[in-house]
């Protein structure tokens, strides 16, 4: 069951011992501490069934991987001395998953406070601890779009990692990738879910009050821009003892907007909000990079096609709220057929594990070619982020991030054994489940540890229930943070 | 298309208008049967009865609603409507055992939502009295070879803030199709809602969007506050049963909530209890078992963790949906997926549920998911289907294709739990009924759009 309404509340810091101490341990799930795999120089995959994305399958395929990069891909590469290898007999293996719509791996997620926030940057606020990056590696995703929340018309700047478990924040984000922020549309920047009977209503409170918050803030940022120039200009002519312009970091993503060097990535659902955004872009000369959710993308498929903008879209979801009731399963499948480059995104950390299943459900609804299905999650999502030079597909020179499942991953079926970034296992199914005793032991010397610590006398009725401890009981603060990214973002 | 001047109702355009308007929202919606033969015979079928071993090449005769033989070697009766199903398998149709069926429309839109009453104690409320035939949600839901469902009150969708209450209501089990409720109905009554109060030291203040927390003692007195109202409102009703069978209640002091517990502390009624912790599933249990009622699981995210208390108490679980984060962080990452599996090898019985409207589609994906990990695929296969009839007391009647029962049938091309099966003909109460709904429509009407001008 999905909650519904964005929760703003960043996350509070837990306050009980017990969590804080087990929280070293939660890092990692798979024993060794939050320390990043090795990076063996030379890998190779063999006898799998390599789904290239971009190229075909390959039965009885292998893959080479030498310092990161995919190095050669064919049926019959022998291995070099000293190669580590992987055998995929079997298996199957697919370019890592590239989630276009996260938020995971953040402290917080919607600076609601104003219309428009493009001051905050998710980069500020990234947590390399958030167990839902490792969940997400074990669904084979190998890279995130980690999106600020919809609850103003612009928000804040975005940026690409990789699901490097166990690395620090700062080696989390993309590099060369280029950043984004996040626009939102229809009911959530307008607040209408939202409203506290006794407080005056936010501006904007309506589909046309968004679009003149946009256009404002474009204006300010239009004029902003010029004035740097200017000043620039007059700077490069040789003029001494000018007074620079005052710096406005409002405004300075958006005149990175202007020119073209931040990704648009807007929150929207209905068709007409949809084309007002297109409208307004090309009114003031910028791209729309990718329009997510989408849900109505299918009725104005053309319009997104000509326009050359990316649709990121949900798989089934619908009915949540009256801006998705016209959502169909047939989103994806529809708007393929009409030339937009579109992809799955989760928008939610658990959808995220499983984000194969929902691109094998475009098959059904709408008839796409597994090719294309599996194209929703791998290589689509790249283009989309401006990183399929990079990733998206298997082919020799691409970064090795790589998924290996023990079936067809279109298929309900299929489970995750190992993920690769970058050459690196940084999940392997069997090692997770061979730790598992070992952290159920050092969980256990901890609580007891604990336990003898504690000297609240009222807590002494309670100890023939063990986890009746100070433990606070279906609210530690990473499901509430959960539910902050499902929600915040989300929907 | 040029519009004449024609008055608004005698227009042949606007009697054409209703027709496309009904074919596009109306019609499928709630129906979706028309007058139909009453004897059909599927044939030449891969049937799994779940009531047997796999019939590779066999006959299902349908007549008057109910399934009146199955087998290889089964004749076709003269008049019935053959349903040729060569290369196509048969189940009985999915149950789904938890959702908010024909309660909730639009999540968002209180207006559209009455899955949750007001106030904490409301056993007398039924969900049947508030199932709108019309909803979009049973055509779509169905579509994915769901036959039928239990709608549950208090048991999920965004309740505005509010608590979902600790006595919820009674559930109904229904048909996914139906002009009316009690064409629909296949037990009005079928279990009563009871949402296991929890110890809360943090919550969330919708008023002011923010987080409150309070010290462990006084979430728990509040707990134990709520327990012992609880068992106030069952010693009560013990005692209005008592009187009811001694017939001194009078008309006058009918009191309607009291009557409602009065099957649920006979034993008559089970309780549905939400609870996912292992410390409330406990609880929970020590009460039903304390005060001898019907408890049947829901929720239960860490059965697993009490796996022999339930299997000894002979505590059946409605799981929810394995697609779900595990409840903490440091446990495995496939925590909830692997759970089916785990009572299954307990021997504790249980059916998958969706809690959801919306995601009542994935069902079959959830069961799908618990097989990837290690659950056996006839397990999962029961826990949408018999599994789920049995344990609100409707395995007679549904959830297997045995003869005399009610014919809810799903023709496939495939696995009923893959993703990208197919669902060909559906049957509910023995009539072929249309799997079309408003994504196809809206669907078919975009598909044919003409491409826009540039």
């Amino acid at each position: 069951m999905r909650i519904l309404f964005p929760v703003h509340a960043g996350r509070a810091r837990i306050a009980f011992v017990l969590l804080l101490l087990l929280s070293a341990f939660c890092l990692a799930p798979s024993g060794d501490a939050a320390t990043p795999p090795d990076a063996p120089a030379v890998i190779l995959i063999q006898n799998a069934t390599v789904m290239t994305v971009a190229h075909g399958t390959i039965e009885h395929g292998s893959i080479l991987i030498k310092d990161g990069k995919i190095a050669e891909v064919g049926q019959t590469i022998k291995a070099p001395a000293g190669a580590q290898v992987i055998e995929a007999s079997g298996q199957f293996v697919i370019p890592g998953i590239i989630d276009c719509h996260s938020h995971i791996a953040a402290e917080a997620i919607n600076e609601g406070s104003v219309s428009v926030s493009s001051m905050v940057n998710m980069e500020e606020v990234l947590d390399p601890e958030d167990i839902n990056i490792y969940r997400d590696l074990a669904g084979g995703v190998t890279s995130a779009n980690i999106l600020h929340g919809s609850a103003n018309s612009i928000g804040g700047q975005t940026l690409v990692i990789k699901l490097r478990w166990g690395q620090p924040a700062a080696k989390l984000a993309f590099e060369g990738a280029l950043p984004g922020i996040k626009f939102a549309l229809g009911e959530n920047p307008k607040r209408s879910n939202f409203s506290v009977p006794g407080q005056p209503r936010r501006y904007p409170a309506t589909r046309m009050g968004v679009e003149e918050t946009i256009r404002a803030a474009f204006s300010e940022a239009r004029d902003y821009k010029k004035t740097w120039d200017d000043y620039r200009k007059r700077v490069a002519a040789g003029e001494k003892n000018l007074i620079a312009p005052r710096r406005d970091l409002k405004l300075e993503p958006l005149v990175e907007v202007l020119e073209g060097k931040r990704y648009v990535h807007s929150h929207c659902y209905r068709e007409d909000e949809i084309l007002m955004l297109l409208r307004l872009a090309k009114e003031f000369g910028f791209k729309v990079r990718t329009l997510q959710h989408v849900l109505e993308g299918y009725k104005v498929a053309d319009e997104l096609a000509a326009a050359g903008v990316g649709a990121s879209t949900f798989s089934d979801w619908w009915a949540y709220k009256v801006e998705a009731y016209d959502a169909i399963p047939y989103n994806a499948a529809l708007m393929t057929r009409r030339g937009v480059i579109v992809s799955i995104n989760s928008d939610d950390a658990e959808e995220a594990t499983h984000l194969n299943q929902e691109a094998a459900k475009s098959m059904k609804y709408g008839g796409l070619s597994h090719d294309e299905a599996l194209k929703l999650v791998t290589l689509n999502p790249a283009m989309q982020l401006g990183i399929d030079k990079r990733v998206g597909s298997i082919e020799v020179g691409k970064d090795a991030d790589l998924a290996i499942y023990n079936h067809d991953p279109l298929s309900a079926y299929a489970v995750v054994q190992k993920t690769l970034i970058d050459g690196r296992v940084y999940f392997d199914r069997e090692k997770d489940i061979a730790n598992r005793a070992e952290i159920e032991k050092e969980k256990k010397t901890l609580t007891d540890k604990l336990k003898k610590s504690e000297k609240k006398p009222e807590q002494k009725p309670e100890e023939k229930k063990p986890e009746q401890g100070p433990k606070p009981p279906a609210a530690s603060p990473r499901p509430t943070a959960q539910a902050g990214a499902r929600l915040g973002g989300a929907l | 298309m040029k519009k004449k001047k024609v008055t608004r109702f005698s227009s042949p355009l606007y009697f054409f208008n209703f027709l496309c308007l009904v074919c596009l929202f109306g019609a499928p919606a709630a129906g979706a049967q028309i007058q139909a033969p009453s004897v059909y015979a599927i044939t030449h079928a891969k049937i799994f009865t779940l009531a047997g071993s796999p019939i590779a090449d066999g006959t299902l005769v349908i007549r008057d609603g109910k399934i009146a033989a199955v087998g290889a070697a089964v004749e076709v009766p003269a008049g019935a409507q053959i349903i040729d199903a060569k290369g196509l398998e048969v189940y009985p149709g999915l149950f789904d055992a938890v959702t908010q069926m024909g309660l909730s429309e639009i999540g968002a839109v209180g207006a559209t939502v009455d899955a949750t009453e007001a106030g904490s104690y409301n056993p007398d409320v039924v969900a049947a009295s508030a199932i709108s035939p019309s909803s979009e949600h049973l055509a779509v839901t169905r579509a994915s070879g769901i036959t039928e469902v239990l709608a549950v009150p208090a048991s999920g969708g965004f309740d505005f803030g509010g608590s979902r209450g600790t006595l919820g209501g009674q559930a109904s089990a229904i048909h996914l199709a139906g002009w009316t409720v009690e064409e629909m109905l296949i037990k009005k009554s079928a279990a009563l809602v009871l949402n296991w109060p929890q110890i809360q030291t943090q919550t969330f203040d919708f008023s002011t969007f923010s987080r409150k927390e309070k010290p462990y003692s006084e979430a728990k007195q509040e707990y134990d506050k709520q327990v012992n109202e609880l068992t106030d409102w069952i010693d009560r009703a013990r005692h209005y049963a008592q009187a009811m069978d001694k017939g001194s209640v009078s008309k006058y002091d009918r009191d309607l909530k009291l009557e409602a517990l009065a099957s649920v502390v006979r034993g008559q009624l089970p309780v549905l209890v939400f609870a996912n912790r292992a410390r409330d599933i406990r609880s929970a249990v020590e009460f039903c078992d304390k005060q001898k009622l019907k408890m049947i699981l829901a929720g239960g995210a860490e059965a697993y963790k009490v796996k022999d208390l339930l299997r000894s108490k002979d505590i059946p679980v409605i799981l929810r949906p394995v697609l779900s984060s595990p409840p903490d962080e440091d446990d495995p990452y496939d925590r909830e997926l692997t759970e089916p599996a785990e009572l299954a090898a307990a021997g504790v019985k249980f059916a998958i549920a969706s809690f959801d409207n919306s995601f009542a589609r994935r069902l079959g994906q959830n069961a799908a998911n618990a097989v990837a990990h290690g659950l056996s695929y006839d397990e999962a296969l029961r826990a949408v289907t018999i599994h789920p009839a049995q344990i609100f007391g409707l395995g007679s009647q549904i959830g297997t294709l045995e003869q005399g029962k009610i014919a809810n049938i799903l023709v496939t091309n495939g696995d009923p739990l893959e993703l990208t099966t197919e669902v060909k003909y559906l049957f509910i109460k023995g009539q072929l009924t249309s799997t079309e709904n408003r994504h196809h429509q809206l669907y078919k009407k975009y598909a044919e759009r003409p491409k826009a001008p540039n």
